[in-house]
């Protein structure tokens, strides 16, 4: 282990920046989050950065380690090649300071996800069968660490898709709702028109980037855009449709069918 | 829309994002997985190409003692395939050019659209991204929501077809044990070839996404569906190395036609194992 | 006078854990404007953390479990320091309100005959804990926190609330923060507000709490001239990480010893058969064999003494430790390595799997982890009414981890997050009672938002002063050192002094930089506050002269009867604040009514 550690820290806010250098003596076992801690300690108190718990379970400390994105509180230094070890903030929204970046996106985001529709609770709760729930379970993992927003090329590169764009961290989210075997709503036509599942051209650095292993391409997207498919590209199930003069279910109709 | 509850909020765009102008701030060696991919891709391409439009030596006949087709020939459907290649129920005479040409589009065409070749190609060749937080080489960017991108959502018809396809090399692969005036029925080392050449494709069909879905992913309740939810368990891990299938497959099938094109030519005699 | 952005609500909800995000959406279905304020983004509160499971009698999987048997349990683990009140609504509510979230969309795993899966936890009688594999706090805020967002109700995140603010008549009609991103204050006026703010454990080094945690809301009731009892009982959790130093605290869950886990000292000794306290001896297994045979069936053997209360196993490692038969890094072995499969534990444990392999590079399938005891929750907190949580200053209402009395002396595993949704629902219900029938527009103090605002920039304007950073050390240091585990009355003397040195220190700090996120002056902003709830403990533990649940004295080993029978009662009469005096004294617990009381006498 090298007996000292060299950090390039961004710093500055939205009227520009530079990266910041620090050096500092190792440390046995830290990950990079210890260093920006101690560099904060000792060197520059007000080095903005974001965190919560320090274990990988909340998703506050997402930035860019050396060109991707990590976790700081789950990135050992001593598993980072050797040399300065490079720390942005997330590139795809806009910066607070330093290491902080303005989220918000994502959160109006998940204002326009239509929210789970159960039908009414019988007595006693619901049933529901194990087999039924672990597609969602795995979605349900996410920390929100919006680590596969700032990957995902298609706001990453293009800021105007933000506009009509929900990204993976929400299509998990409406894979979660469509694979819900109580839920009611038919979110196919919303996730088409104006959450802009087609945009992603499933290239799978959302799945890459995620802390949690979901596998958010194969899991969620892939399936999700299958079933767009079912409801609005396949021309045998459109002409079926037509023929026997069948209406899209209405999500109510949906659910009588018990999917 | 068929949606209840949904609410469009405008989110806000601009404003300044932090970190330098840089492609990526990247130090490991990320263009090499779509270096790869472009190097192995291109290859098959430009060999194909040429296999097609040579036009001979895709079949080992009775003169040769055996029963092998390259799999870019079959099914052989045109008047002017060789001798003993073609098919009897079907046979084109108004088409002209090399054969391969007239079936090859629905292979093409499934590779083309499927999931894990998308990423591959929209990675290697169209750099939309070219690596995870390496920028995209192109200012705009529509994805797959306009012509023709939009046409990859016809991927499970290509699927379908893929599904005739492996039925007839899986028949050219049972045919292929025929060794006529060698001991009548065998085995020989391209009689392997045509087998492993069907099995990878069948991994790589059965492993397909529109399959998984179609099998049983549009379920929502699986236990109300039970034999569907056998069907999706038995697929889905094969799903997870779909990659692993697409790139085993692409190369057996080119060294299937290589095979088959040696033995043809005569180079060498296809060895009989027994 | 300056002018701040304002907001006016009908109730503000400060905390946006589990318990502040129930109250707020109970709030908000009720109809009324209701905000809902947190220090960290949405969703990244403390409870994202838990991981065991809710704990609800709703005899999924043991019919026979029922609110009596839960309150029993819960009022036993308290070691019968809880309000009884609480412990009853809780056991009897519980069930209803995480079949609600449910509803709401929450995946908890399944029974066979797809109803909601229930787990073994330690001091439950029946498996009772509803969970989602080891991740349940996750599930439980993301559901939340999602039906909130369907509600619309207005949330203010990455803003500080720094106090409360009370009209002319001394009713909380408001609070005064900051936003973090810019350091703008911000004032809002409110007709009910609601405390949700979480635990405390940032006060000191080894702890499994996350940042948020630094008792703002314990410090702020108490100032705003609320009570706050039991300050003394704080819960160490026996299994921390020790190893690498910058983990260290970060919980290693329960879980581990339930599925077959055992602790050994430096000698390679299960030593938890010497330190099994006659109290348990009845009920615990007595020899290696026994104790094996009953994780297969329960009824071939007693309980391992590796699953005995917290408290117990948190002072027997210590002890060990004390003893010089620690492991390398002054924990002890936690094996598991050695008694299940590899499969078998990545199966059941897959996050504590990762969080060794990633963070200690200790593969726990091969290896014995090494832990310790490290600070994990403050049973004490505001006073409340069990019905409303409205606590003893008119306009407020407390719950959560906040809000004291629920829990004991000691609090179960599981029983904090059933507390959050049963006490959040009636906070909120509370809040809005009262909203609703307070007449007249709030009017919050001006010359306390003046005052707080004042002292809150004043760390910009001195030239010379103390390292925010340096002051929190040292207050960590000292809460380790001489208010842990184990206390004696010298020691706590001495934390005495060395907080009121930290205190005017901290009067005197000075930070550099701008207001925009600017981490060193928001630490000065949480200093206050953790300088008071530490003088809380510290003083509480001093004047509790017996050792009960989480609170040991060494020089007072045993339990007090005439103890046993009071909350040690904190207030701020004379003005609030950090270095403000500190009135304790004990007042007698409530009563049960003898039909409860005769649950503890049957002899189950
Ligand atoms: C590792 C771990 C595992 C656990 N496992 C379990 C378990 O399995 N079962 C169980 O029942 N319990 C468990 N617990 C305990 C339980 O998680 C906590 O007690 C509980 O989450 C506290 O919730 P809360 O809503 O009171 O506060 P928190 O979740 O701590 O939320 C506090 C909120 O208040 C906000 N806040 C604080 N101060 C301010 C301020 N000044 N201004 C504005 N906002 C402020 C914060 O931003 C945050 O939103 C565990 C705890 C830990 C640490
Ligand atoms: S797979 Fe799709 S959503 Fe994921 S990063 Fe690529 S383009 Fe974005
Ligand atoms: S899906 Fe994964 S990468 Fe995306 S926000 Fe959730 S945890 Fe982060
Ligand atoms: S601080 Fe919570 S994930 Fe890193
Ligand atoms: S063949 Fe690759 S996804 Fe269908």
């Amino acid at each position: 282990m090298a007996a000292e550690v060299v950090m390039r820290v961004w710093r500055g806010d939205s009227s520009g920046g530079a990266f910041a250098e620090y050096r500092l003596p190792a440390q046995e076992g830290e990950v990079v989050l210890d260093v920006v801690h101690r560099i904060q300690a000792t060197q520059a108190g007000d080095l903005a950065c974001r965190w919560n718990c320090k274990a990988g379970k909340c998703g506050s400390c997402s930035a860019e380690i050396n060109g991707t994105p990590r976790l700081m509180c789950m990135t050992r230094m001593d598993q980072l090649p050797e040399g300065p070890v490079t720390v942005a903030p997330m590139r795809t929204f806009p910066i607070i300071r330093d290491l902080v970046t303005d989220v918000s996106f994502n959160f109006e985001v998940a204002k326009q996800v239509p929210p789970f529709a159960p039908p009414p609770r019988p007595e006693g709760g619901y049933r529901m069968a194990q087999v039924d729930i672990e597609r969602g379970q795995e979605f349900c993992k996410c920390i929100e660490c919006f680590m596969c927003q700032d990957v995902c090329h298609v706001i990453r590169d293009h800021e105007e898709n933000k506009a009509h764009y929900a990204g993976p961290r929400f299509f998990i989210r409406f894979a979660e709702l469509e694979m819900h075997p109580l839920d009611t709503n038919d979110r196919r036509e919303l996730l088409r028109q104006r959450e802009g599942l087609g945009l992603c051209n499933i290239t799978k650095c959302c799945t890459e980037v995620c802390p949690e292993h979901i596998k958010i391409t194969d899991n969620a997207i892939i399936p999700l855009k299958e079933r767009v498919v079912d409801a609005a590209y396949d021309p045998v199930a459109w002409l079926g449709r037509t023929i026997l003069r069948r209406r899209k279910a209405s999500p109510n109709e949906a659910a009588a069918h018990g999917r | 829309m068929s949606v209840e509850g949904a609410t469009i909020t405008p989110v806000r765009l601009g404003g300044v994002r932090g970190g330098p102008a840089a492609r990526t701030l990247r130090r490991d060696r990320w263009w090499v997985q779509p270096a790869i991919s472009a190097v192995v891709l291109t290859a098959f391409v430009v060999y194909s190409t040429w296999a097609v439009f040579v036009n001979k030596d895709y079949y080992v006949g009775a003169a040769a003692h055996r029963d092998l087709i390259s799999p870019f020939f079959s099914p052989c459907i045109t008047a002017s395939c060789v001798a003993g290649a073609h098919g009897t129920f079907l046979v084109i005479t108004w088409w002209h050019i090399t054969p391969a040409l007239l079936i090859l589009g629905g292979p093409l065409g499934f590779r083309l659209t499927c999931y894990y070749y998308r990423r591959a190609y929209y990675r290697a060749f169209w750099q939309s991204p070219p690596a995870c937080a390496v920028a995209d080489a192109h200012t705009r960017y529509t994805g797959e929501t306009r012509f023709p991108l939009i046409f990859q959502n016809i991927h499970r018809y290509f699927f379908y077809i893929g599904l005739i396809f492996n039925v007839i090399l899986t028949i050219d692969a049972v045919m292929a044990f025929r060794l006529p005036g060698d001991g009548g029925i065998g085995v020989s080392v391209g009689t392997l070839v045509l087998v492993v050449n069907a099995v990878l494709l069948w991994t790589y069909s059965l492993s397909c996404h529109a399959a998984r879905h179609l099998c049983g992913g549009h379920v929502d309740a699986f236990s109300k569906h039970p034999v569907r939810h056998r069907l999706w368990r038995l697929l889905t891990p094969l799903n997870a190395r779909h990659m692993q299938f697409a790139w085993v497959s692409l190369v057996f099938v080119a060294l299937t036609d290589l095979y088959v094109r040696l033995v043809a030519s005569g180079a060498f005699t296809d060895p009989k194992i027994f | 006078m300056a002018e701040y952005e304002t907001h006016d609500y009908d109730v503000i909800v400060s905390g946006a854990g589990g318990a502040g995000l129930r109250a707020a959406i109970e709030a908000k279905s009720r109809g009324l404007r209701t905000a809902l304020i947190c220090k960290s983004l949405l969703g990244k509160a403390h409870t994202v953390m838990a991981e065991g499971g809710i704990a609800a009698a709703m005899g999924n999987v043991y019919p026979e479990d029922n609110w009596q048997v839960h309150f029993r349990d819960t009022m036993r683990g308290g070691k019968m320091l809880n309000n009884w009140r609480m412990a009853q609504l809780h056991a009897q509510e519980a069930p209803e309100r995480v079949q609600e979230l449910e509803a709401w969309g929450a995946l908890f795993d399944r029974t066979a005959d797809g109803r909601i899966l229930q787990r073994d936890f330690g001091g439950h009688r029946y498996a009772r804990l509803a969970h989602v594999g080891d991740r349940t706090g996750l599930e439980m805020i993301r559901t939340l926190q999602q039906r909130a967002v369907a509600l619309d109700v207005a949330v203010f995140m990455e803003c500080k609330i720094l106090r409360l603010l009370s009209d002319a008549d001394g009713v909380i009609s408001g609070a005064v923060g900051y936003w973090r991103a810019t350091g703008d204050m911000v004032v809002f006026s409110a007709k009910a507000v609601v405390l949700a703010t979480g635990g405390v454990g940032k006060s000191w080094k080894y702890t499994s709490n996350s940042w948020e945690c630094t008792g703002d809301g314990h410090a702020m009731a108490l100032w705003a001239g609320a009570d706050l009892i039991d300050m003394e009982c704080v819960q160490f959790h026996p299994t921390g990480m020790v190893w690498p130093l910058s983990v260290r605290g970060i919980l290693v869950t329960e879980g581990v010893r339930g599925d077959g886990g055992v602790l050994r000292n430096a000698e390679g000794r299960r030593f938890m058969f010497d330190y099994v306290a006659d109290m348990f001896r009845e009920e615990t297994a007595d020899s290696e064999e026994e104790a094996d045979r009953w994780y297969a069936d329960h009824s071939a053997g007693r309980r391992p003494p590796e699953l005995l209360p917290r408290d117990e196993v948190a002072r027997a490692i210590n002890t060990e430790v004390k003893a010089g038969r620690g492991s390398p890094h002054g924990g002890v072995f936690l094996d598991i390595a050695s008694r299940r499969s590899p499969e078998y534990i990545r199966r059941r444990l897959p996050s504590m799997y990762h969080q060794f392999m990633e963070l200690a590079g200790v593969d726990i399938t091969a290896e014995p982890m090494e832990v310790g005891p490290t600070c994990h929750y403050m049973m004490g907190g505001v006073r409340v009414d069990a019905e409303t949580g409205a606590a003893t200053v008119p306009g407020l209402f407390v719950c959560g981890e906040a809000a004291g009395g629920m829990h004991g002396s000691n609090r179960l595993g599981g029983n904090s997050l059933s507390d959050l949704l049963v006490f959040g629902y009636r906070a909120g219900m509370g809040a809005s009672d009262y909203a609703e029938g307070r007449t007249g527009t709030p009017a919050p103090n001006q010359a306390e938002i003046e005052h707080t605002v004042a002292e809150a920039l004043a760390p910009f304007e001195r030239d010379d002063g103390e390292n925010p950073y340096e002051l929190h050390h040292r207050l960590q240091d000292t809460m380790q050192d001489l208010v842990g585990i184990i206390r004696t009355g010298d020691e706590l003397d001495q934390a005495l002094e060395r907080l009121d040195e930290l205190v005017f220190l901290a009067g005197k700090v000075k930070v550099t930089g701008g207001r925009a996120y600017n981490p060193a002056w928001n630490l000065a902003t949480d200093l206050p506050a953790m300088l008071t709830v530490s003088r809380c403990v510290t003083l509480g533990a001093r004047d509790r002269r017996e050792s009960r649940g989480g609170h040991t004295r060494e020089d007072y080993p045993n339990a007090d009867p005439e103890f046993g029978k009071v909350n040690l009662v904190q207030r701020q009469p004379s003005g609030g604040g950090m270095a403000e005096e500190i009135k304790i004294g004990p007042e007698p617990i409530p009563e049960m009514p003898p039909e409860l009381a005769a649950l503890f006498e049957e002899g189950h």
